[in-house]
């Protein structure tokens, strides 16, 4: 963390033995004013010497390495005292050009870059971008895609929202619910591992379905988790729901109202936290939400206690989704029957691990030159999406995800955009911060919960 | 109708006859798949003679000539078909025409199709949400230069400099009520007159709808009203497409690069972007940038 004093060009009338001795923050003077680089345990000695300036205004650099800004975020902050008065957030330090490179990649490959962009719901990123491939090509995937699509948003939701929790808690000093928010997260890792193959940056949902169907045994796990996560939340929600130290970090704190967000465009617990009931699972259902028995969680005190607890009531509703979504699986396939769309082959788990089954390896090698030819192509080239531009919108954890895929006909995306909340919500954080204590800043960042992988993609 | 709309394709595909009249055809109805589904349709004599390539003809010759040293599968489906057929979207899904590029890089540099205005009526609720524009906002047929309705979506292809008053007039009128700016992001089209692109995906929660407004610019003078002041919400957004493509939004606060670092050059979603290879520690060997990588063409 980096601190400048002021604008008094070279003003260096703070007692010059104090913070120039301290080992933790050594100071020196630049054209901007005398610069302390604060390592840690000294803030006295930093506002001491800060005070003892004529001029009080603290400028002070958080991050991008800070342990409480939530990722690699910079947040510049004006302080006169320990008040806010201006935040201003910095990002673009995981920028990894994910659109660019879609750009020379095809359309299914696509889904192994959005899978990486807001890591904590990678599921999420690859429904709103098959859904916006799927709307292109004119296609719908099959019922049974569409709710295994649904259990593991669901279940996704739920692991983004215990981290939340987990690095909320951790940020505002509440330890425990970093530990049990990372532990309870683990098994729902290990449900989506048994399904999708990977803990995170999955690449499960593909144009056109699902890579592959539920293994033997999924439904089980899932009812396990079932059984298990309504006790542990209810531990989370007893653990910090009404204890005074967290209420008094999160009451009236973060105060954003419904004019406030609509004009920054938040949306998600946020908006949801002002006590709009805007969800697109419920305003614009997609994959048949519109299907499903659940409630959409409000609060009305606008503030960062209120979004803890809408997390809290959404992981609550998520597994009512799942228990319907499990009853109402049926057998069937899970790509669209269009073969010039779908891999022919489907994977298959052999001694060496998963590959193509057998069967098809015997069929492309043994009997069907043209069918090997044709999976060459489909897998390397891969399929025409007829031209045009699409916006598709799904309610992910954080808010609406949009996706803006535009195709000019050819086999790989002509741009793809994502309008991802955690971007859009980070406006928000000035207007949260400015005018309150820096401590509450912190609390603030935490409550919109960005992920700066979703945010600088 | 702008000049936007006659790409150089329109022309090589007129070059086929079965072919070009599905694509002209598609693009005067303004039309998604369903005009895509008799190509697809369409029996493919030879299924090795696949092969994207540029659609601008002239390469495509190079990329035959090229093909000598190919495999003799390729010279055989070269000859199956004419040399000078339209590359790309004008046949089957894998765009089989001749040549035989498995490498799907053959068709990097191509001409995308930009829709031209619909005809009415639009269907679904589209109709009477123009209406109801046209009739409030009186500079209507200045500024809404086409109405576009693909895919059960609406676009309003809007003049740059009257995005904001377009905005603000389907902010405010109790017909459109659209309160949220759910996104906003920039489209290089680079064959085109006016290359950049500026989308916005508007939202109305009053009455739960989605409306596009589109707006295009040339290189040469890259200025869109902002938004700012009608959605702050733009302020990021903007800063992004400046960033990656280099539009200038006038009337913005601060209009600085937001994921690049300040002193970045250039504007890397431009399609002209030179993108970087990857040098490989063995003799001095690189991994060409991807729109150079071998085509098997």
């Amino acid at each position: 963390m980096t601190t400048t004093t002021g604008s008094t060009t070279g003003s260096t009338t703070g007692s010059a033995s104090g913070p120039d001795t301290d080992v933790y923050a050594g100071a020196r003077d630049t054209t901007e004013g005398r610069v302390y680089t604060v390592t840690g345990g000294d803030w006295d000695a930093v506002l001491g010497a800060a005070v003892d300036d004529e001029d009080q205004h603290l400028v002070v650099n958080m991050g991008p390495q800070h342990p409480s800004t939530h990722g690699v975020l910079r947040l510049v902050v004006e302080l006169e005292g320990e008040t806010v008065t201006s935040l201003r957030t910095v990002i673009g330090y995981l920028h990894t050009g994910i659109e660019k490179n879609l750009e020379y990649r095809n359309w299914v490959q696509g889904t192994t870059f959005v899978t990486r962009m807001d890591y904590l719901s990678p599921i999420f990123n690859e429904t709103a971008y098959c859904l916006a491939v799927e709307k292109l090509l004119g296609v719908e995937p099959p019922e049974r895609a569409t709710t295994i699509r649904v259990l593991c948003m669901e279940l996704n939701r739920i692991s983004s929202h215990l981290v939340a929790l987990a690095t909320g808690g951790m940020e505002l000093g509440a330890l425990t619910a970093m530990t049990n928010g990372f532990r309870e997260r683990e098994m729902v890792l290990d449900v989506l591992e048994m399904i999708t193959g990977l803990r995170m940056n999955h690449a499960y949902v593909r144009p056109g379905g699902v890579a592959q169907d539920l293994p033997p045994g999924a439904v089980e796990k899932v009812r396990e988790l079932l059984q298990v996560m309504p006790g542990r939340l209810d531990g989370i929600d007893a653990m910090l729901t009404g204890q005074p130290i967290w209420k008094a970090r999160m009451e009236r704190v973060a105060h954003l109202d419904v004019q406030g967000c609509l004009a920054l465009g938040v949306t998600g617990p946020v908006l949801r936290s002002t006590g709009l009931a805007w969800d697109l699972r419920k305003t614009e259902p997609y994959c048949g939400y519109e299907t499903y028995d659940f409630e959409v969680a409000t609060a009305d005190t606008a503030d960062a206690y209120g979004r803890f607890l809408i997390r809290i009531e959404e992981m609550r509703q998520s597994l009512r989704i799942i228990e319907q979504a499990l009853d109402r699986l049926q057998p069937g396939p899970v790509m669209v029957e269009d073969t010039k769309i779908a891999w022919p082959a489907q994977l298959a788990l052999g001694s060496d691990g998963m590959g193509q089954s057998l069967d098809h390896v015997k069929k492309i090698m043994g009997t069907s030159m043209e069918a090997l030819i044709h999976h060459f192509k489909l897998v390397t080239e891969g399929f025409r999406v007829p031209a045009g531009q699409v916006y598709v919108a799904v309610e992910s954890p954080r808010g609406e995800l949009g996706v803006h895929a535009v195709s000019d006909g050819g086999t790989r995306p002509f741009r793809v955009h994502v309008r991802d909340p955690s971007f859009v919500n980070l406006q928000a954080a000035s207007a949260m911060c400015e005018g309150g204590l820096l401590s509450d800043a912190i609390a603030a960042v935490a409550s919109i919960d960005p992920v700066m992988g979703g945010v600088d993609r | 109708m702008s000049d936007d709309t006659s790409t150089p394709r329109d022309e090589t595909t007129a070059a086929g006859p079965a072919e070009g009249a599905a694509v002209t055809g598609g693009d005067a109805a303004g039309s998604g798949p369903a005009s895509e589904l008799p190509d697809a349709q369409r029996p493919d004599g030879s299924p090795a003679s696949t092969g994207a390539s540029r659609p601008d003809g002239e390469v495509a010759t190079d990329r035959l000539g090229a093909t000598s040293a190919a495999p003799a599968i390729a010279a055989k489906a070269s000859a199956v078909t004419a040399p000078d057929a339209p590359a790309r979207g004008t046949s089957d899904m894998f765009g089989a025409a001749f040549g035989s590029d498995t490498s799907g890089f053959g068709g990097l540099v191509r001409a995308p199709r930009l829709e031209a205005g619909s005809p009415r009526p639009y269907g679904a609720w589209f109709d009477e949400a123009v209406d109801a524009l046209q009739e409030s906002y009186a500079g209507f047929a200045e500024a809404v230069e086409r109405v576009v309705v693909d895919r059960g979506e609406l676009t309003l292809h809007v003049r740059p400099d009257r995005v904001a008053e377009v905005a603000r007039e389907l902010r405010d009128s109790p017909d459109h009520r659209y309160e949220l700016l759910s996104s906003l992001s920039g489209v290089d089209y680079p064959d085109t007159e006016r290359r950049f692109h500026v989308v916005y995906h508007l939202t109305s929660m009053t009455y739960r709808r989605r409306l596009r407004l589109e707006t295009a610019v040339t290189e040469a003078d890259p200025r869109v009203a902002t938004v700012t002041g009608v959605y702050p919400t733009a302020d990021y957004h903007e800063r992004e497409t400046w960033d990656f493509f280099g539009v200038l939004f006038e009337g913005h606060p601060a209009l600085t690069r937001i994921f690049m670092p300040d002193d970045w050059q250039g504007h890397p979603q431009r399609k002209d972007y030179p993108l970087g290879g990857i040098p490989v520690e063995f003799q001095g060997a690189v991994i060409p940038p991807p729109d150079e990588r071998r085509a098997y063409a």
